[in-house]
């Protein structure tokens, strides 16, 4: 091996090794005492991560098994992956952070400070030529421009509303995000909070565990799911997904989207208030921009009714979430069944008294199956940009 | 003929009542029967009465049909017909009705949504939206994916065959167990129950409870379901070894419950009571308007056919 190359892997090893030493807390990384060639990347393993001291911990239980250690073919130059900087803006699966540490070299934003955030990433900007978003924390405008050598954001989600999409055309940066691989959770999600909130399942719940059911012929009636209108906004590849479950239901299907498209069985309305003011369940499953910010207004809660029940799997600003809450608290509006928030983790409290809504914390995804296959997408194509292939999963 | 108001005879058919019926029914059924309750009825009356009519659950026992000589037919009201003595009733070569077909909708998406409540974790993550723990605790643990679950089913009948239909349009592999195979059905019959919890992550209970079914799902089928396994019961507590299904979820034997039914309602063993991996629910699978209008047509089938000479509408295979 050439001296240089071999040069510029000790150099590697001894960095990591010394931002190990500065940050104890973040977890304990084994340095190997002599440098393990030709594959420095695997020369650290990363034990155990321990968050808990610096920030909430992951929500991700014990990481699943490591079934293969080592991705790379053999004839990549394992350097040319640890060159990459990535930086990681949030501790949102320890598995996706574990692997993003192995094989490329990991900067966690939570490192710094908030208030020291700007020095951290003017001390990293070269460095970083990547960056893993989530949902909530994604490369916005400030950001991007904080990272002049930024070459690639790979989202772990499949909205990136939050990511500067026009900014990073004007860059040339790459944006990834995860489609496909969650759009049976989301869909899974978006019919079980529908059959939830019409039948009440957690206020059941709520309902045995405080002792109230006394006795065997108390009864609370509730709508029957089956056969209800189900309208759908946006009928991409998550509509789809929930129009094939509720047909197992015999529920008609009808959707609004920009474009109308021939589906035999299902009714294209419009406009979003037609679509609300001809069904009985209204899901949002659209990506969210500037068209699609409060789709469902005043206008189209007052549509869909005292009986009309409002699912949202897609983002929390679809919604006008003051005009919703209003709603459902005088009961101009059904029901509800709420996956996103327009400010989370924060959810109105209002909410928190009425038997009609299902409410849980942002979880369309939420499944170890679908996380683990999200982050092996983001890792797929951080590593096909660094080989200089096609993009798995490109948005632009 | 001279008539006065006493003697203005009530032409509609007698039909006995086990307890009174729901204010709707009654409603409904006002000028089409003549309603008498059974601890009420004259001498008359009770050696008259063909027909019992069993509001709710309660039970008929084989003394209610001892007094009841001219009795032909019990017309049930809900979908299980196990609180009412079919021994006797076979042995008097009495005609025995469910609502069975009326429910199975219902019963079938609470099911299903059940499914999801457990394997998604759907009720325990809105209870800690309630409490405030996702500001304060950070994001909820990740729970476990529904599509591409194996699902069990036992008993595929009205219900099972609907449970079947919906689950599969989540991309589940159903397969079933029931006293014999249905032909016309897509999905594997599995002949032992034992065989079909192992080779499940969840299993759905929709059959009725008989001598047979009673306490079928036990230790060894829920060791069978495993600890990543998940029970549902909308069919009978019965059917469940209640105490050994406490054990088992308490000690990580079983993986997760959603339970509408329990051995002793409205008993609920508390200690499910804080288990995250459980969602509980007050028998009310089938508590829909949908399912009284269903259950009414029912009912009133089965009379107008019975005091009409025609074939009952729901008989049970006694």
């Amino acid at each position: 091996m050439p001296e240089q190359r071999l040069q510029d892997i000790a150099s590697a090893v001894l960095r990591r090794g010394r931002d190990a030493r500065r940050s104890p807390a973040r977890g304990q990384l084994t340095a190997h005492s002599e440098l393990t060639l030709p594959n420095a990347a695997s020369a650290f393993h990363l034990s155990h991560v321990d968050d808990s001291l610096a920030h909430p911990p992951h929500n991700d239980q014990p990481l699943p098994p490591r079934t293969h250690h080592n991705h790379l073919p053999p004839s990549v130059p394992a350097a040319a992956m640890e060159s990459l900087g990535v930086l990681l803006l949030h501790p949102m699966n320890a598995y996706l952070e574990q692997e993003l540490d192995r094989r490329f070299r990991l900067i966690r934003l939570w490192d710094s400070p908030p208030d020291a955030r700007a020095d951290f990433l003017r001390s990293n900007a070269a460095a970083i030529r990547a960056v893993v978003g989530n949902a909530g924390y994604n490369a916005d405008s400030a950001l991007i421009d904080a990272l002049p050598a930024l070459e690639i954001v790979a989202s772990f989600s499949v909205g990136i509303d939050r990511v500067d999409l026009a900014k990073c055309r004007e860059r040339g940066i790459r944006v990834t995000n995860t489609p496909d691989v969650l759009t049976d959770d989301v869909a899974d999600l978006a019919v079980g909070l529908a059959i939830a909130a019409l039948r009440k399942i957690p206020q059941a719940d709520r309902y045995v565990r405080a002792g109230l059911w006394k006795a065997k012929g108390d009864y609370t009636l509730t709508t029957r799911f089956s056969g209800k209108r189900v309208g759908i906004i946006g009928l991409g590849r998550i509509g789809l997904a929930i129009a094939t479950r509720v047909e197992a239901f015999d529920c008609p299907v009808n959707y609004y989207q920009r474009t109308k498209k021939e589906y035999p069985n299902y009714t294209y309305y419009p406009s979003v208030v037609e679509l609300a003011a001809n069904s009985d369940v209204l899901v949002v499953a659209c990506p969210l921009n500037e068209q699609t910010r409060h789709i469902v207004n005043r206008e189209v809660i007052d549509a869909l009714g005292p009986k009309g029940v409002l699912i949202n799997i897609g983002r929390g600003p679809h919604v006008d979430e003051p005009e919703l809450v209003s709603a459902l608290v005088e009961g101009r509006l059904g029901g509800a069944g709420l996956d996103v928030f327009e400010d989370e983790p924060n959810v109105p409290e209002a909410l928190f008294t009425l038997d009609n809504v299902v409410l849980v914390p942002h979880v369309g995804s939420g499944t170890h199956e679908t996380r683990q296959a999200m982050a092996d997408l983001v890792l797929g194509n951080l590593e096909a940009h660094v080989l200089k292939k096609p993009l798995l999963t490109p948005v632009v | 003929m001279e008539t006065t108001a006493s003697s203005t005879a009530d032409e509609s058919p007698l039909v006995l009542l086990v307890q009174p019926l729901f204010p709707e029914f009654a409603a409904a059924l006002a000028g089409r029967y003549r309603f008498v309750l059974a601890a009420d009825a004259d001498p008359a009356a009770a050696a008259e009465a063909r027909v019992l009519l069993v509001p709710g659950l309660a039970p008929v026992t084989a003394q209610h049909l001892a007094r009841l000589p001219a009795l032909e037919l019990v017309v049930g009201t809900s979908a299980g017909v196990d609180h009412v003595d079919l021994d006797t009733c076979r042995n008097r070569g009495l005609s025995v009705t469910n609502a069975g077909p009326a429910f199975a909708v219902d019963s079938a998406d609470y099911a299903v949504g059940l499914v999801v409540a457990v394997l998604r974790r759907v009720a325990a993550a809105d209870a800690y939206v309630r409490r405030g723990r996702w500001a304060a605790d950070g994001d909820y643990p990740l729970a476990t994916k529904v599509s591409g679950k194996r699902v069990g089913i036992v008993g595929l009948g009205n219900i099972g065959s609907r449970v079947a239909r919906r689950l599969a349009a989540f991309g589940c592999a159903v397969s079933y167990h029931s006293r014999s195979p249905k032909p016309s059905s897509p999905y594997t019959f599995v002949p032992a129950l034992l065989d079909l919890a192992a080779g499940s992550d969840v299993l759905v209970l929709s059959c009725a409870l008989t001598d047979e079914t009673k306490h079928m799902v036990n230790r060894e089928v829920m060791e069978a379901l495993g600890k990543d396994g998940v029970l549902v019961n909308v069919g009978r507590g019965g059917l469940v070894d209640e105490p050994e299904l406490v054990r088992c979820l308490r000690d990580g034997v079983l993986g997760g419950a959603g339970l509408d039914v329990y051995a002793n309602e409205p008993a609920v063993p508390p200690e499910l009571f804080g288990m995250d991996n459980v969602v509980l629910s007050d028998h009310r699978a089938v508590v829909t308007p949908e399912s009284m209008r269903g259950v009414l047509e029912v009912i009133t089938a089965n009379l107008d056919a019975f005091f009409s000479g025609r074939p009952l509408v729901s008989p049970v295979q006694l």
